[in-house]
C-alpha cells in the first residue's frame, strides 16, 4: 500500500536524545478510524513516538505523513497541524488557574476562532456527555483524578481533532478511577475516532485495538492484531515482556 | 535625655513640621506611583524578552541580560546622580531638558525594573513545562500560550515578592532627594536648618512607616491565605 492511503504514515523515523537512540527506524501506519495501541516497557519510546506525531519533538531521520501532508519537512504550519491532532497526557495537564469550562473553551476560542457563546455551548454539550456538566465552573483541583483526565480528553475533543494521541492516560490514576476513563476512550473508539494509545492496560488494548505494536528499545519489535500479539507472539522479546505482565497480574 | 527628646520629639516641633514634610512627602508618593507603574510594565516586557525562543531573538535576550545585570549591580544613588546631573549637561534635545522629578522617576525605574524583571522571570520559570506543552499541543501559538496559560499562573505566584519590591521602591524614593528633588527628606532638612530641630526627620520617618505598614500587612496576609489554600488542597 502506498503512503497516500494511510491517515498516518511513519517511515524510517529515528530520534536521539544525546547519546540515546530513543526511536530507531520506526515504520508505522494508521488508517482512519483505526485504534492502534503501543505497548512496551517504560522508556521503550512510546511517548516519544506520540510526541513526534504532533511535533512536540522533532525527528532526526525519516518522514511522517499525516492526512497526506509531510509534517517532517521544515515548512509545516505547526499550529495548524496540532489543531488536527488531540493529545492527552499521563499527568492531565489541565490549566489550574482556569475553570473546567475555561479549560475546554480556551483553544476553541483562541485557535479556532469560535465566539464565547459557541465555545461554551460546545463545551457544555461535551461535559454533559461525560456527566460532568455540574463541574463546569469548578477549578481542576476540586475534581478527582478520573474526572480531571476525562476533562482533559474532552478539552482535546473540543478542537474536533481527526486524530487522538493518548499517552498512558490512566497511569497516574488510582485503580478504581481507571475504568471511568477507559470507558470514555471505548466510546470514542466505537464512534470511529482514529487513535494511537500508549498504554500499560493490556486487557483494554486487547479489547479496543485494531492493531497492537510492541516497542522495545526504540524499535517496533512486533506488530499485529491483538489476537496475534497477546495469544501468539512471535518474537522472544514480546513473549518475555508479556510474561512479566502476566506475572504482575495485569493481563 | 531631655536634650534628646527636645531635639527629636518636642511636641511643638513635631506639630510645626507636619505640614512642611507632608508637602514634600506628596512628591515621594508621586515618584513611587509613576515609577511603580512603569516598572511593572517594563519589567514584564523584559522578562518576556529574556524567555523568547530561537536564535533570531538572541541579540534581544543578550541585551535584556546585560541591562538587568548592570542595573541590579549599580547603586540607585549613582544612577540618580548620572541621570539628574549628567543628562542635563549633555545639552541634548528632550533628554537634557526634563524636570528633576522626571530624572528621579527615570532612576527609580531603571534600577527597580532590573529587580522586578528577575521576579517575573522566576515566576515564569516556576510554571511547569507541561503546561506550555499542553497549551501548544492544543494548537495555541507561543504568544497565546504565554498570554493565557503561562503569565496568569506566573504573576499570581509572584504577587508577594512584587509587593516586597514595591515597599523597597517606596522607601528608595527618599534617595532621589540627593539630586535636589524637594521631597519629604529635603523638607525635613530645611525644617531642621530653620528651627534647629530634628523633628522633621521624625515626621518623615512616620510618614514612610505609615505608608509601608499596610503594604507589609497586606503582603503577609496574602502569603498566609495562599499557604492555607495550599494546605486545604493537600488535605
Amino acid at each position: 500500500m502506498s503512503a497516500r492511503e494511510h491517515f498516518v504514515h511513519m517511515a524510517g523515523v529515528s530520534k536521539r536524545f544525546g547519546e540515546n537512540d530513543v526511536l530507531h527506524d520506526v515504520d508505522l501506519s494508521v488508517d482512519l478510524h483505526q485504534v492502534v495501541c503501543l505497548i512496551g516497557a517504560s522508556g521503550s519510546g512510546k511517548s516519544t513516538l506520540l510526541r513526534c506525531l504532533n511535533l512536540l519533538e522533532t525527528v532526526e531521520a525519516g518522514t511522517i505523513e499525516i492526512d497526506g501532508q509531510v509534517i517532517t519537512s521544515g515548512s509545516v504550519d505547526v499550529n495548524a497541524l496540532r489543531r488536527k491532532i488531540g493529545i492527552v497526557f499521563q499527568a492531565f495537564n489541565l490549566f489550574p488557574h482556569l475553570t473546567v469550562l475555561q479549560n475546554i473553551t480556551l483553544a476553541p476560542r483562541k485557535a479556532r476562532g469560535l465566539s464565547k457563546r459557541e465555545a461554551d455551548a460546545q463545551a457544555r454539550e461535551l461535559l454533559r456527555r461525560i456527566g460532568l456538566v455540574d463541574k463546569a465552573n469548578e477549578f481542576p483541583d476540586r475534581l478527582s483524578g478520573g474526572q480531571q483526565q476525562r476533562v482533559a480528553i474532552v478539552r482535546a475533543l473540543a478542537m474536533e481533532p481527526q486524530l487522538m494521541l493518548l499517552d498512558e492516560i490512566t497511569s497516574a490514576l488510582d485503580p478504581q478511577l481507571v475504568s471511568e476513563v477507559l470507558s470514555l476512550v471505548r466510546e470514542l473508539a466505537d464512534a470511529g475516532m482514529t487513535m494511537i494509545l500508549a498504554t500499560h492496560e493490556m486487557s483494554f488494548a486487547n479489547e479496543v485495538a485494531d492493531k497492537v505494536c510492541f516497542l522495545d528499545a526504540g524499535v517496533i519489535c512486533e506488530e499485529g492484531t491483538p489476537g496475534e500479539i497477546f495469544s501468539a507472539p512471535k518474537e522472544e522479546r514480546t513473549r518475555e515482556f508479556l510474561g512479566r505482565i502476566v506475572e504482575a497480574g495485569r493481563l | 535625655m531631655g536634650r534628646f527628646l527636645h531635639a527629636f520629639f518636642s511636641p511643638l516641633g513635631l506639630r510645626r513640621a507636619v505640614p512642611q514634610v507632608w508637602d514634600g512627602f506628596q512628591t515621594n508618593i508621586k515618584l513611587m506611583l509613576v515609577a511603580e507603574v512603569l516598572v511593572l510594565v517594563l519589567a514584564l516586557l523584559i522578562a518576556i524578552v529574556r524567555g523568547l525562543p530561537g536564535r533570531a531573538s538572541l541579540p534581544l535576550r543578550v541585551l535584556a541580560v546585560v541591562y538587568t545585570d548592570f542595573f541590579r549591580g549599580t547603586p540607585l544613588i549613582l544612577v540618580a546622580y548620572v541621570a539628574a546631573l549628567g543628562l542635563p549637561s549633555l545639552g541634548l534635545a528632550v533628554v537634557s531638558d526634563q524636570s528633576l522629578f522626571v530624572y528621579g522617576v527615570l532612576s527609580l525605574t531603571l534600577v527597580y525594573t532590573a529587580y522586578v524583571t528577575e521576579v517575573y522571570r522566576a515566576g515564569i520559570e516556576s510554571v511547569h513545562p507541561s503546561q506550555r506543552m499542553a497549551a501548544r499541543s492544543l494548537g495555541l501559538t507561543y504568544a497565546q500560550t504565554l498570554r493565557h496559560v503561562i503569565l496568569p499562573q506566573a504573576i499570581r505566584r509572584v504577587v508577594p515578592p512584587l509587593l516586597n519590591d514595591f515597599i523597597g521602591l517606596q522607601k528608595d524614593t527618599a534617595i532621589i532627594t540627593v539630586v535636589g528633588v524637594t521631597e519629604a527628606i529635603a523638607q525635613a532638612g530645611f525644617y531642621s536648618n530653620d528651627f534647629f530641630s530634628y523633628a522633621g526627620y521624625m515626621v518623615a520617618a512616620a510618614f514612610f512607616v505609615i505608608l509601608t505598614i499596610p503594604f507589609a500587612r497586606f503582603t503577609d496576609n496574602l502569603i498566609k491565605q495562599r499557604e492555607r489554600r495550599e494546605r486545604a488542597q493537600l488535605a
